[in-house]
C-alpha cells in the first residue's frame, strides 16, 4: 500500500501551490491517503457567512449531533483552509511537522470558487 | 446557521389551490414572509448571479415564530375496539427479525397506556431480551423477560400468554435458525389481573402509543414483524401455532391476526381474524420485506405474497412532519405559469419554499414547457451523503466545506432522511415525502438539483423566452395528455429518477411529434414509484450495479407502491439510449472539461444548431461549476444500449480528470483504464436525432452544462448552440429524415429494444 513518505517535501509543495489540482499522481495518492477515513473525527469546514467565512470543525462520527466547531481556526478563503487541514493531516499521519519546513503560502481568494 | 425553515403542503400549484406554508424558527420570535419569483438561484461570487422578481402577495409580512417539531418513526396502529378492549387473558405472537435489538426498550406488539402502566406490552427489553408486561392501571404490573438477549438480523417466534384467573405469564422465545441457547421458555406467576385491554388506547405494533392520545409514540423498534396475532385466552405457543397452520383462523380464539402480505402498495393493515382489527401504517415503514418464511425461491413479492408478510419498521422513517400552517394562501388567477419561491426571513437568515406555479387547468400558455424533475428533488430530499459517507471528501476532492443546510441536517434528524441515506440500523431509505422542511430544494444553497436548474430559467429569461412550468408529479398524475400540449418540452440538469407513467407519457409524446431537450446528466436513471394514494411520497429500491450510496436487501427488488422491479431503468431492459439516445457513462465531481465536435457537427442535419458557431472552437470550455460544460455526471450515446441508429453525435467531451470514472453498470470486470484521465469512453455526448411526426430529441449529458450558459453574458458557443436548437425546436416546421446511408444496424442487433419505440422511417413512422 502507499505510503507518505515524510521527506517528500516537493509533493507538499506541489500541492500547496495549487491545492484543488489539478494534481500529478503521486499527489494525488498524497491526498487520497490523507483523506481516507471514517467519519469520526473528520475535520471539515462549516460556513458561517455565506461564501464568505469558514470555521474548522469536527465531525462525531454520530447522526444528530452538532458539528464541534474550533472558532480559533477561522478561514475566509477555501485554499487557505484546505492548507490549514492539510498539515494537519499530513503531521498526524506522518508524525512529523510541517513547520519550518515549507514557507506559508498566501492564495487568492478566488481559488476553488467554480464549486459548487 | 439556519434560524428558519419550512414546507409547504404542495409543491405543484394552478390557480385557484390552496397553499398551506408552514414555518419553525430557531431563535427568532418574529418572521418576515413573501414571494418571489425565481430567476436565478445560484448565489456564489462565480455564478451567473443571484436574481430574484418580488411578487407582491396579499399575505406578506411578518408573522410570530415558533419552533415546530415532529415525531419519527415508523409503527401500526389498530384503534380500539370492543373486541380488544374485552382482553383479560391472552396470547400473543408475532415473528420478529431485529436490527438493533440493543437500542433499549422497543415495543412489539402492545396495548399499553405508559402513563398508567395498563394493559400488556410484548417488547424487547433494554438488555436486548424479549420481554412481556402486563398491568391492571391500578399499581399492580408483571414482568417477565426471556432473559436471553436477540441476536439481531435473526428471526424468532416469539409468543406470550398470560392467564387472568390464575395469574400465570408464561413467555417463549424461539429461534428460526437454531443456535445453542437462543431458545427460551420462561414462565411466572402474579396476582390475576383482568380487563388488560380496557384502556382507550390503540393497538400498537413496533412503538408505544402516546397516552394523551397525541402523535408522540415512544420505544421504537428497529426491524421487521411478521404474521402478529392475537388471542384473547391463554394458550402455548404450540396451539396457537398449530391452529394457524391449518389456514383458517380458530374464530372465536383469535382476535386479531394481522396479514402484512395483504395491502402491500398502501398503509393497510388487515386483520384476517373476522373481528375487523384492521390498522394502519404510520410514517411510511417498508412494505414487501421478506418474512420469516422467504425461502429464496421467488424474488417477486407479487408471485409468493405469503413470503413477505414482513413489515420493516424504523426509528427514524417519517411520511408527514404534521406540522401546523403560519400562512394558508390561495393561487390567484393572474400568476402566470413560472417557478415561484416563497421567501421566508427570520434574524439573519432566508429560507426559500419553491412553488411551481402551472398554467390553469387543461391549458398551456406556451409552446413550450419546463418539467421540473421533482421526483428527483424528493429522492435526494435532505440528503446527508457528505455528513455521512466516509468517502465523501475523496469524491469531492476537497475538505468538506458544510453549508448552513448540512449543519442544520446534521443536528436534525427530525426533518428526515433522503433515499440516498441508509437509517439508523443501516437499511436503506426508500421512501421520500415532500411534506416535511426540505434544505435541499432552497435558492441560495448549493448548486445541485433544482437551485442548477434555475440556471436554465435564468437563460430562460435572458432570452425573453416565456415558458410554462410543469411537474413531475403532474406528469405521473396526467400522463400524455400533460406533454401534448406543448411543442417542446425541457429538462433540467439532473432528471434522475422517472416511474413508469411517467417514462411511457415521455415515449408517447416523442412517438407523437414532440420535441424534447434533454438538459443534463444522469437522466432517466432509476424507476421509481409514486405512492399510491398519499401525494408526493417516492420509493426506490437500490438494487443491481448502479452508482449508489446503499445496496438493496437481495430478495426484495420489487417495488412495494407497483409491485415493479426496481432498480435502474437499464436493469429494466429499458436503457435511457432508447428514450433520449444517451445515458449515464461516468461521475465525478472535481472539475470539468469541455467538448470537441464531432465530423458529424458538419452534417447538414445539424445546421440548424451550429449557425453563428465554429466547429473548430471547444465547446463549453468555461463554467461556473468545475471550469468546463461537462462534468459532475455524464451521459454518452451507445448504439448497443439504445441509441436510435441515425442519431447524430454532433460533440464528445475529452480530456477529464482522473476522479471522472466509469459509472458501476458500464463496468463488467475491473481493469485500470476506469477514468476520465486514461479512457476515451470516458466522456459525455451530445446528440440529436429526429422522431417520428416531425418530432426531435437534442440531449447534452452534462449536469453541468447549464452551468456554462451564463458565461460572459450568456456569449458563448453553449448559450448559442441551445438557443438555435430551442428556436428551431419551437419552430413549427416538422423535422424529416430520410433514411439513407447513415442508417446503421446497433452492434448487437439482436438486443431487444422495447416495443414502444418506432423511429422516423422504419415501418408505421412518419
Ligand atoms: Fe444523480
Amino acid at each position: 500500500m502507499y505510503r507518505i513518505d515524510p521527506d517528500r517535501i516537493d509533493l507538499v509543495e506541489a500541492f500547496k501551490s495549487q491545492p484543488f489540482g489539478p494534481h500529478a499522481a503521486e499527489v494525488k495518492r498524497m491526498l487520497n491517503r490523507l483523506r481516507w477515513g471514517s467519519m469520526q473525527d473528520r475535520l471539515v469546514l462549516v460556513c458561517v457567512e455565506r461564501h464568505r467565512r469558514w470555521v474548522l470543525g469536527r465531525l462525531s462520527g454520530r447522526r444528530d449531533r452538532p458539528i464541534e466547531l474550533d472558532r480559533s481556526a477561522q478561514f475566509t478563503n477555501l485554499a487557505q483552509a484546505e492548507w490549514e487541514i492539510f498539515k494537519r493531516r499530513w503531521q498526524q499521519h506522518t508524525g512529523r511537522s510541517l513547520a519550518g519546513r515549507v514557507t506559508e503560502p498566501a492564495y487568492d481568494s478566488s481559488l476553488g470558487a467554480a464549486r459548487r | 446557521m439556519k434560524q428558519i425553515v419550512g414546507y409547504c403542503d404542495r409543491w405543484s400549484a394552478q390557480p385557484g389551490d390552496t397553499i398551506r406554508v408552514m414555518v419553525s424558527t430557531y431563535g427568532p420570535k418574529r418572521f418576515q414572509a413573501g414571494l418571489v419569483r425565481v430567476i436565478c438561484g445560484d448565489d456564489r461570487p462565480l455564478g451567473p448571479g443571484f436574481k430574484e422578481q418580488p411578487v407582491a402577495v396579499p399575505w406578506q409580512g411578518e408573522y410570530p415564530g415558533r419552533t415546530q417539531t415532529n415525531p419519527t418513526g415508523s409503527y401500526v396502529r389498530v384503534p380500539a375496539s370492543d373486541s380488544l378492549t374485552r382482553i383479560s387473558s391472552f396470547t400473543v405472537q408475532t415473528w420478529v427479525f431485529a436490527t438493533t435489538p440493543h437500542q433499549g426498550r422497543q415495543a412489539l406488539i402492545a396495548k399499553w397506556d405508559r402513563a398508567r402502566s395498563e394493559g400488556f406490552a410484548l417488547s424487547i427489553g433494554a438488555d436486548g431480551a424479549s420481554e412481556i408486561r402486563v398491568g391492571d392501571g391500578a399499581g399492580a404490573v408483571a414482568s417477565l423477560s426471556s432473559g436471553v438477549p436477540l441476536l439481531a438480523e435473526r428471526w424468532y417466534r416469539l409468543t406470550a400468554s398470560y392467564d387472568a384467573a390464575s395469574g400465570r405469564l408464561a413467555l417463549e422465545q424461539c429461534p428460526q435458525f437454531k443456535l445453542p441457547g437462543q431458545a427460551s421458555r420462561v414462565e411466572s406467576r402474579t396476582g390475576p389481573m383482568h380487563a388488560l385491554g380496557a384502556c382507550s388506547l390503540p393497538l400498537t405494533m413496533a412503538a408505544l402509543p402516546d397516552p394523551t392520545g397525541d402523535r408522540w409514540a415512544s420505544d421504537y423498534f428497529n426491524g421487521k414483524l411478521d404474521s402478529p396475532r392475537l388471542a384473547a385466552h391463554a394458550l402455548d405457543a404450540a396451539s396457537l401455532a398449530d391452529a394457524l397452520s391449518s389456514g383458517q383462523p380458530p374464530s372465536e380464539l383469535l382476535v386479531g391476526w394481522w396479514d402484512f402480505a395483504l395491502d402491500m402498495r398502501g398503509d393497510g393493515v388487515t386483520d384476517r381474524s373476522g373481528y375487523g382489527n384492521h390498522g394502519e401504517t404510520i410514517n411510511l415503514p417498508s412494505r414487501a420485506c421478506k418474512g420469516w418464511n422467504w425461502d429464496g425461491s421467488q424474488h417477486d413479492w407479487r408471485v409468493a405474497p405469503h413470503q413477505y408478510g414482513a413489515i420493516h419498521f424504523h426509528d427514524d422513517d417519517l411520511s408527514d412532519a404534521g406540522w401546523s400552517p403560519d400562512i394558508t394562501f390561495t393561487v390567484p388567477q393572474t400568476w402566470r405559469s413560472a417557478v415561484y419561491a416563497i421567501k421566508l426571513e427570520a434574524g439573519d437568515d432566508v429560507t426559500y419554499l419553491p412553488l411551481f406555479v402551472r398554467p390553469p387547468a387543461d391549458t398551456a400558455t406556451s409552446p413550450l414547457a419546463l418539467l421540473a424533475s421533482t421526483a428527483t428533488y424528493l429522492a435526494y430530499a435532505n440528503s446527508r451523503i457528505t455528513l455521512h459517507v466516509d468517502f465523501a471528501e475523496i469524491r469531492r476532492g476537497h475538505v468538506l466545506a458544510y453549508d448552513a443546510e448540512e449543519a442544520f441536517l446534521q443536528e436534525h434528524g427530525e426533518i428526515g432522511l433522503s433515499t440516498y441515506d441508509t437509517h439508523s440500523d443501516g437499511s436503506g431509505v426508500r421512501y421520500s415525502s415532500r411534506l416535511r422542511p426540505i434544505l435541499t430544494t432552497g435558492l441560495r444553497t448549493r448548486v445541485w438539483n433544482f437551485n442548477a436548474d434555475t440556471h436554465l430559467i435564468a437563460w430562460l429569461e435572458h432570452l425573453g423566452l416565456a415558458f410554462d412550468v410543469i411537474t413531475d408529479e403532474d406528469l405521473e398524475r396526467e400522463g400524455l395528455a400533460l406533454l401534448s400540449r406543448y411543442r417542446t418540452v425541457i429538462t433540467g440538469t439532473h432528471p434522475e429518477y422517472w416511474s413508469t407513467k411517467m417514462w411511457s407519457a415521455l415515449a408517447a409524446y416523442q412517438q407523437t411529434s414532440g420535441r424534447f431537450m434533454y438538459l443534463g446528466g444522469n437522466g432517466f436513471y432509476w424507476r421509481a414509484a409514486f405512492h399510491p394514494t398519499r401525494a408526493g411520497v417516492l420509493e426506490i429500491r437500490r438494487c443491481g450495479a448502479a452508482a449508489k450510496y446503499w445496496d438493496e436487501e437481495p430478495g426484495e427488488y420489487h417495488l412495494a407502491f407497483t409491485g415493479e422491479l426496481g432498480g435502474l431503468w437499464r436493469r429494466c431492459g429499458q436503457p435511457p439510449q432508447t428514450l433520449v439516445g444517451i445515458g449515464t457513462r461516468a461521475t465525478g465531481f472535481d472539475r470539468s472539461s469541455y467538448y470537441r465536435f464531432t465530423a458529424a457537427a458538419n452534417d447538414a442535419r445539424a445546421a440548424f444548431m451550429l449557425e453563428g458557431i465554429s466547429t473548430q472552437e471547444r465547446l463549453g470550455d468555461f463554467g461556473s461549476i468545475g471550469g468546463g460544460a461537462s462534468g459532475l455526471e455524464i451521459d454518452a450515446a451507445d448504439f448497443a444500449l439504445g441509441t436510435p441508429p441515425h442519431a447524430l453525435i454532433i460533440a464528445s467531451s475529452e480530456q477529464h480528470s482522473p476522479d471522472m470514472m466509469f459509472a458501476p453498470e458500464e463496468i463488467l470486470f475491473q481493469h485500470s483504464m476506469m477514468s476520465g484521465e486514461d479512457n476515451p469512453q470516458v466522456r459525455a455526448d451530445v446528440v440529436f436525432y429526429e422522431t417520428v411526426g416531425g418530432g426531435a430529441v437534442f440531449a447534452v449529458g452534462s449536469i453541468a452544462w447549464c452551468a456554462s450558459l451564463a458565461h460572459d453574458d450568456y456569449r458563448n458557443n453553449v448559450a448559442r448552440l441551445m438557443a438555435n436548437v430551442l428556436r428551431r425546436f419551437l419552430s413549427p416546421e416538422p423535422f424529416v429524415f430520410r433514411p439513407g446511408a447513415e442508417w446503421r444496424e446497433p452492434p448487437h442487433a439482436s438486443r431487444a429494444i422495447p416495443a414502444s419505440v418506432r423511429l422516423p422511417g422504419a415501418a408505421g413512422g412518419s
